[in-house]
């Protein structure tokens, strides 16, 4: 079966790229994987699983109609069967138009490798997070969009060949008038480590101790949604059912009550950190480890023991 | 301007989730549907707003049964003209976006919003799939919408920021946080909804390319460790060698 794999690369190759394409080696007998943009990094693609990568660098900073429209070529050109996105912002607009230029069934948000026990399936997230499903698809050609941290990239074979594409993918219709990006951020969806806050932190001026342990471990801070709508914290924080649903492999929630809403959008972590002074507090349910303690004291001591665990190894 | 909203429906947040028939189908006993929340807060609030400022009408339109009619009412009393329903089961996205996209193209909207997904089935699926069944632009997951005549100015979400841009109408946006402020429905809002006009349209053929088979509930977690809280270390070697995440 070949796989064609879409590749984001004008801001760099993520991490969640390299997933898609070790997930589409898994899959398929030969991967191809299709970009756009300048990038000069994209043979790496090959160690993760490519056999060549086509790329358009006629489509940088693409809009969703041309990246649709590149991809299809490309599908079309190299006959490929199911086509793989990392479900980021970019697939989010670019699955489903291809979905219907291509008349494939998409399974958006894929949690695990197809099932091709009974026709072709796939689990997926559904009600926030709270259980899954199994999506079906009945068409000959599909798409999955793989939910970022469901797998680990894996190095499989050498650097590959990069082949000039023309897709003749067209204009785009959405003008780009400028981008705001936060410098040095670990942007959250991508995060394996995240240390979050709510409400028990009394105000944004007290951040400084949620900053520190995020920084002492590497991770990316996110909030509870009243912080974000009170204006503690940025909108692009707030995690759970009405926010960002995330799935890192440690999430740490100080001073957050663990409201169904909160959980819904990051019990799919893989172990989590509660840290609260009331030990009723419902998030202790959902928790691996759990402090009952005040916030002012714990997470100034648990950074103290971050950076001293990081120093002796 | 002539605005299309979709809405859908969802479970109230706090149902309990349960699957019968064999995990095959979702437990309603019990179930209290809402409008689902990014439809209503954002979507819907955010083309009322422009409705005000300049004129025009907003309409909103559903895929779903009769049952579904109470959460339509609901959008009206928040402010709404009128309502559409496409009398049919939302069998899959595509099915969806295809009734929504015929309808639209019959009757010459200038902008048609979604909210940013579903909170039941998360795809994330029926703006794009239905800008592209009328071949016209989508912007995703936009925090900010502004009109200037008949070009859009917005703000959307990309990885780790934010992204102004500009697009001529007709487009497809999908609405996130930012957009609007929640909007509690009025009294007479209420009352002015249960005459406003709810057309009934019958679904025209389309296929389905997807089907949800079989539903799971994720493993029950193991009872929560507790640590001393004067003791950090210990949560941090336990992490490092039991949990094995740093
Ligand atoms: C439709 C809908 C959608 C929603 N979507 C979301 C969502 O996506 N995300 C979300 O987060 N919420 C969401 N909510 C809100 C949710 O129901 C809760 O209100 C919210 O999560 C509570 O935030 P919190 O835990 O920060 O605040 P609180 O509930 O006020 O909890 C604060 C916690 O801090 C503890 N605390 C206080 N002081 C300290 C201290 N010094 N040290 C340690 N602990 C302390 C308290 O014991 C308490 O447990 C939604 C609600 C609705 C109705
Ligand atoms: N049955 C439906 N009827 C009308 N609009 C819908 C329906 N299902 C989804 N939508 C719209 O499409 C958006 C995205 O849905 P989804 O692709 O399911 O995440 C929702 O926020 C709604 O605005």
């Amino acid at each position: 079966m070949k796989t064609l794999v879409y590749i984001h690369s004008d801001n760099g190759i993520s991490k969640a790229s390299l997933e898609a394409v070790t997930y589409a080696k898994k899959i398929g007998s030969e991967v191809i994987a299709v970009s756009g943009g300048s990038s000069s990094d994209l043979a790496k693609l090959g160690e993760y699983g490519a056999s060549k990568v086509l790329v358009d660098r006629a489509v940088v900073n693409g809009d969703a109609q041309q990246i649709t429209r590149m991809v299809a070529a490309a599908a079309e050109s190299t006959g490929a069967e199911i086509i793989v996105f990392s479900h980021e912002i970019t697939a989010k607009a670019v699955a489903p138009r291809l979905s219907v230029r291509l008349k494939a069934g998409l399974i958006s948000g894929a949690i695990a490798l197809p099932d091709l026990s009974n026709g072709f399936s796939c689990k997926v997230n559904v009600f926030s997070g709270k259980a899954f499903g199994n999506v079906t698809v009945k068409t000959d050609k599909k798409i999955i969009s793989l939910l970022p941290n469901s797998l680990q990239p894996e190095v499989t074979g050498a650097a590959c060949a990069v082949e000039e594409f023309n897709s003749n993918a067209g204009s785009a219709a959405i003008k780009v008038v400028e981008t705001k990006k936060p410098e040095g951020n670990i942007p959250l969806p991508e995060a394996e480590l995240v240390v979050s806050a709510g409400r028990g932190l009394k105000g944004p001026e007290n951040w400084g101790i949620v900053e520190d342990l995020a920084n002492a471990l590497g991770a990316a801070t996110a909030c509870s949604r009243p912080v974000a709508d009170i204006g503690w914290r940025p909108h692009h924080e707030h995690v759970g059912q009405t926010g960002v649903a995330i799935r890192p492999n440690l999430y740490i929630a100080a001073g957050i009550s663990g409201a169904i809403q909160h959980l819904a959008g990051v019990n799919g972590s893989k172990v989590i950190v509660v840290i609260n002074t009331d030990s009723e507090a419902p998030f202790f349910k959902a928790a691996d480890y759990g402090v009952v303690g005040d916030v002012f004291e714990i997470l100034p001591k648990l950074t103290e023991a971050v950076k001293k665990f990081h120093a002796a190894n | 301007m002539k605005i299309l909203v979709c809405i859908s429906k969802s479970p109230d947040t706090t149902s309990k989730i349960a699957f019968t028939d064999g995990n095959t189908k979702f437990d309603e006993n019990g179930v209290q549907y809402i409008v689902n929340p990014y439809d209503e807060w954002y979507a819907l609030v955010r083309a009322l707003e422009i409705k005000e400022a300049q004129g025009g009408n907003v309409t909103i339109i559903t895929v779903g049964n009769a049952a579904d009619e109470a959460v339509i009412r609901k959008a009206l009393a928040i402010g709404a003209d009128d309502a559409v329903r496409i009398d049919a089961d939302p069998t899959d996205a595509y099915f969806t976006a295809f009734q929504i996209a015929e309808y639209a193209k019959n009757n010459q909207f200038d902008l048609v919003l979604t909210g940013k997904e579903t909170i039941n089935y998360n795809g994330s699926q029926v703006g794009g799939m239905i800008a592209e069944a009328m071949d016209i632009p989508f912007i995703s997951l936009a925090t900010k919408l502004d009109i200037n005549g008949s070009t859009l100015k917005l703000e959307q979400e990309i990885l780790g920021g934010i992204q102004v841009v500009e697009v001529n109408a007709p487009a497809v946006v999908s609405c996130a946080k930012g957009m609007a402020e929640q909007r509690i429905p009025n009294m007479r809002g209420i009352m002015a909804a249960r005459t406003k006009p709810l057309q009934v349209v019958a679904p025209v053929a389309c296929d389905v390319m997807t089907a949800y088979t079989s539903y799971s509930l994720p493993e029950a977690k193991k009872a929560c460790r507790m640590i001393d809280p004067n003791n950090m270390d210990e949560l941090v070697n336990l992490l490092h060698t039991e949990a094995k995440v740093i």
